[in-house]
């Protein structure tokens, strides 16, 4: 009769493989260090998009309507908090301050807006970023060529 | 007497376990998007600007108003026809070019387009302008600038075609693996032909 089952490969290493496999995993994917309080934007897509260089250089401001539904108008969210525009110079600020100084030239500013946010937040948030010299932006797009989903 | 380890403890199941772990952070990862439209925003001037004349067929006017409509010199335009436009104007070629430190401004000896005297005199003097109303969705805003960058981006491929055979893609990704001199300076002067210039008013209210 055959074998009963009685591998002559020990399989016993064979956990072992797949916990390396899912160290890397853990290791290697970005975690997402904020929680969103407004509902998570929608990002238009785009075609001539940049993938953002020096990644630990780059601050995030999220822009979008709020979870809580009755609540009408853009949010903007860094962080783990929701500002009003004035507060963008400051925040930029704090990211400026945990930089080494010949870094912060480098620093760019990701603004990741849904695509049915109005241009006014947007373009509001610029001038206060263009007021503190903070002038290397990227609007977040996911990379694509239909543009007609985007409004 | 050390215990040895039997195999009355099945190490299969422990397989079983690992997997279902891996497959948790592989379906519950959420890989951020880290790609967008990059811009450098103009410095802030500290008083205005001395008036600097500039002649109104050298400025293309985009408008765009609350409900994603998009005006170019008086015509309603759809999104997609804004590349075409905006390579025709900035290409067109009409007239003479920004002098360069002392030389006198120079026609255009690359541009392709028709040299119609009414649209802009040269890739480094021709403007886009882009006036948005505060209630313009976002999306129909990032569109419109990823079809101006479209365009610069193509003026500027077909440019490199033409020098060097390879496309300002091509040169980019070259420059990132490789970074040399040459590379830098067919760059730079690619993007010195066609220089982005683009300026945003104030958005209506």
């Amino acid at each position: 009769m055959s074998k009963k089952g009685m591998p002559a490969i020990s399989t016993a290493s064979l956990p072992d493989i797949v916990f390396m496999l899912l160290f890397f995993f853990m290791v290697s994917t970005t975690m997402r260090e904020t929680d969103l309080l407004i509902k998570k934007p929608a990002l238009p897509v785009a075609s001539e998009v940049k993938k953002l260089e020096h990644k630990s250089l780059v601050s995030t401001i999220y822009v979008g309507k709020s979870k809580d539904a009755r609540i009408a108008g853009d949010k903007i969210q860094v962080n783990d908090k929701i500002i009003e525009v004035k507060d963008v110079p400051s925040f930029i600020y704090s990211e400026r301050a945990l930089r080494k100084e010949d870094e912060v030239k480098f620093m760019t500013t990701s603004i990741k807006a849904d695509k049915e946010a109005s241009v006014g937040t947007v373009l509001d948030i610029k001038e206060q970023l263009r007021d503190i010299d903070a002038l290397k932006i990227s609007f977040s797009t996911a990379k694509g060529t239909d543009l007609s989903k985007n409004f | 007497m050390a215990r040895r380890e039997n195999p009355e403890i099945n190490a299969g199941s422990m397989a079983d376990i690992a997997f279902l772990l891996l497959i948790f952070f592989l379906v519950t990862t959420t890989m951020d998007v880290d790609s967008g439209i990059a811009r450098k925003l103009p410095e802030k001037q500290e008083q205005q600007q001395t008036n600097v004349i500039v002649k109104e067929k050298n400025v293309l006017d985009i408008v765009v108003n609350r409900k994603n409509q998009i005006l170019v010199e008086n015509e309603i335009v759809k999104v997609t026809d804004l590349k075409r436009l905006a390579m025709k104007f900035i290409d067109n070629g009409g007239g003479i070019g920004a002098p360069v430190g002392d030389k006198p401004g120079e026609p255009c000896d690359y541009c392709e387009g028709d040299k119609d005297p009414n649209s802009s005199d040269h890739p480094s003097k021709a403007i886009i302008s882009l006036q948005s109303d505060r209630g313009t969705t976002y999306g129909m805003y990032v569109s419109i600038q990823n079809e101006i960058e479209a365009a610069y981006n193509e003026l500027r491929d077909n440019l490199a075609m033409k020098r060097y055979g390879k496309s300002y893609d091509a040169l980019l990704q070259d420059y990132e693996d490789n970074p040399t001199e040459s590379l830098k300076l067919k760059i730079d002067d690619l993007k010195d032909k066609y220089p982005q210039i683009i300026t945003e008013p104030e958005p209506l209210k």
